[in-house]
């Protein structure tokens, strides 16, 4: 497929995915596809920078900012999720150029790259925690219900309406990927994962590279928190904050596939799909089991499978474009340490 | 067009460039040489960025360049090969090249730097086609492939790091008879750091001879040879052995 043949493939599953809950309207199976969409998008915005090999564990931080920044906003100030979603978009990215500049300024790569980043995680989760009075603290923090305007508040009440949104919000994930992908900045972003000195020589600000795809990855995956926030109307600081959500970003762009566009949909599509048969059918008993078979997959994927479910199966149907896979690997063995 | 003065780089109590001097004129080819361990690397770290000197002044065009960053040295019109030829394997030989012309000559627009990218890959004698894959090339494309890179940022000055090692004698008539044609038809300055003195002698204008860290020679080829001091420290000792292995080594390979 190239060219029209998949702008036309794009267009018809687009069009089947905007039509479906008009015709199809199961509550419980529209909430699973809203909650795929939006995971989707965060697990896109996370490998817009995992796919240059900066794995970053500090997404959950960046995500937690989004979701709370906006409904602390909203409950302490009244101030409406439209302001409140960029300013913890914007707070997200402060905090993103001021981990990052750093790191990326003195040259950490690599796994310390993974440390500094897992460690931010952490922080994001503790101060959640422990401004309990503001937050909830691990109980939980409920944006306070609209009184008036639903769309002020940017709270509805019909699954069509989220469905809508969820799409609308992961579609423009894809399409920044493509945008990304299309750039010169992905030659610029490639080579500076192969060879920093190599990069720089041919005239690459590898700093502000490096900056820039940080800073779109961090804003996309704060959005990602706040549009969860929104829609759950329900957050606690372990759902969209923390080491355990970093990890779960990790996980699905690697299952799915982190050199294709599609490949973090693919994941959040495997990943949630998991947790929720493993809920029904084994109910409380199965409390963390989907974490443990996370883990377990992870290494086997790595080892075995590093392009991921959907890469390798575009892999196989199209075998002239070819990424070698030896620096595929040394990308994903960077995620190792957390599995 | 580059002038050097009292150029000094320390790595702790080690002296790796000591107070060297030196300048380069538009359009000549300046060979440098000297031992390992000389410094030549470290003079081209400097002179391209990757290191900052501990003290000294580099002027090019006119303005201090000492202590900047890389990419802000290759805007300013300094390119640079590496001694070891460092390929971007994730991207094909024209995005390669294509990236070079586009950030090496300050973002413009990306139609100039595939253009950039095309006529430079023309000039080393490298397929245009977009879909190469850097995989396919061996020693001397790879070669070729550094210097394309280098002459897509459209460099002013040419900072070439022993582009030959590892060639046979045919492949190094080649690529010197590039580096002259490079000044020839695009009028770039080059510096040339080789260990192979025969072909370099023959195509440079000016040599400039190191020994740890100091410059301890400079003029036209003929006369360099025959300074005493030179023949000491790099032909009298290392030449004789170097080449009689190397020459050994061709006759067991073309056995």
């Amino acid at each position: 497929m190239k060219g029209q043949g998949r702008l036309a493939a794009w267009g018809v599953g687009l069009a089947v995915l905007v039509a479906l809950p008009f015709v199809y309207r199961d509550p419980y199976h529209l909430h699973i596809l809203v909650l795929i969409l939006i995971w989707s998008f965060a697990y896109t915005s996370w490998s817009m920078m995992g796919r240059f090999g900066l794995v970053s564990l500090g997404h959950g931080g960046f995500m937690g900012i989004g979701a709370y920044v906006t409904a602390l906003l909203w409950n302490h100030l009244g101030l409406s999720p439209w302001i409140g979603i960029p300013v913890s978009m914007i707070a997200a990215g402060a905090l993103a150029l001021i981990v990052g500049y750093p790191c990326f300024r003195f040259r950490i790569t690599g796994h310390y790259f993974v440390l500094v980043t897992l460690a931010l995680s952490g922080i994001v989760l503790q101060v959640i925690t422990a401004t309990r009075d503001y937050t909830g603290g691990s109980l939980g923090y409920t944006p306070n219900r609209a009184s008036g305007n639903k769309l002020l508040a940017l709270q509805f009440d019909d699954k069509t309406t989220w469905y809508l949104i969820a799409l609308a919000v992961w579609l423009f994930g894809i399409v920044v990927w493509h945008w990304v992908d299309r750039s010169m900045a992905r030659y610029a972003l490639e080579a500076i994962s192969e060879d920093e000195d190599a990069a720089a020589a041919a005239g690459v600000n590898v700093t502000a590279e490096k900056l820039k795809i940080t800073l779109l990855s961090a804003l996309m995956t704060a959005l990602a928190g706040a549009i969860y926030c929104q829609y759950q109307m329900f957050i606690t600081p372990d759902t969209v904050s923390g080491i355990a959500v970093s990890l779960q970003m990790v996980f699905a762009a690697i299952v799915g596939g982190l050199f294709v566009s599609l490949g973090p949909t693919f994941g959040a599509i495997i990943t949630i799909l998991l947790a929720e048969s493993l809920r029904i059918g084994f109910g409380t008993k199965a409390v963390g089991w989907d974490n443990l078979v996370y883990g377990v997959l992870l290494v086997v994927f790595i080892i075995f499978l590093p392009k991921g479910i959907l890469g390798s199966v575009l892999d196989r149907l199209k075998p002239q474009r070819k990424v070698p896979r030896a620096h595929e690997q040394e990308a994903v063995q960077i995620a190792r340490p957390g599995a | 067009m580059l002038e050097v003065n009292g150029l000094v780089k320390r790595f702790g109590g080690f002296t790796a460039v000591n107070n060297v001097s030196f300048r380069v004129d538009q359009g000549e080819i300046l060979g440098l040489i000297g031992p390992n361990g000389s410094g030549k690397s470290t003079i081209f770290n400097m002179l391209s960025g990757t290191l900052a000197p501990t003290s000294g002044s580099i002027l090019f065009a006119g303005h201090e360049i000492a202590g900047l960053a890389p990419h802000r040295i290759i805007n300013r019109g300094i390119g640079r090969t590496f001694q070891i030829p460092r390929p971007f394997r994730r991207l094909t030989i024209f995005e390669n090249v294509a990236l070079a012309g586009f950030y090496g000559q300050g973002r413009h627009s990306r139609i100039k730097a595939e253009e950039a990218a095309e006529r430079s890959l023309a000039m080393v004698g490298l397929p245009t086609d977009r879909h190469a894959s850097v995989d396919g090339l061996g020693a001397a494309g790879l070669k070729k492939l550094e210097l394309a890179k280098a002459l897509a940022t459209s460099p002013k000055l040419l900072l070439a790091d022993e582009s030959l090692g590892g060639l046979d004698e045919a492949e190094m008539d080649q690529a010197a008879d590039m580096l002259r044609n490079i000044r020839d038809e695009l009028s770039i300055t080059i510096i040339w750091v080789e260990h192979i003195m025969g072909v370099l002698m023959r195509v440079v204008d000016r040599v400039m001879v190191l020994d740890h860290g100091e410059k301890i020679s400079e003029g036209l080829p003929s006369a360099v040879a025959g300074d005493p001091r030179v023949i000491e420290v790099y032909l009298g000792t290392d030449a004789e052995t170097t080449q009689a292995a190397a020459a050994e080594a061709r006759r067991r390979a073309g056995g």
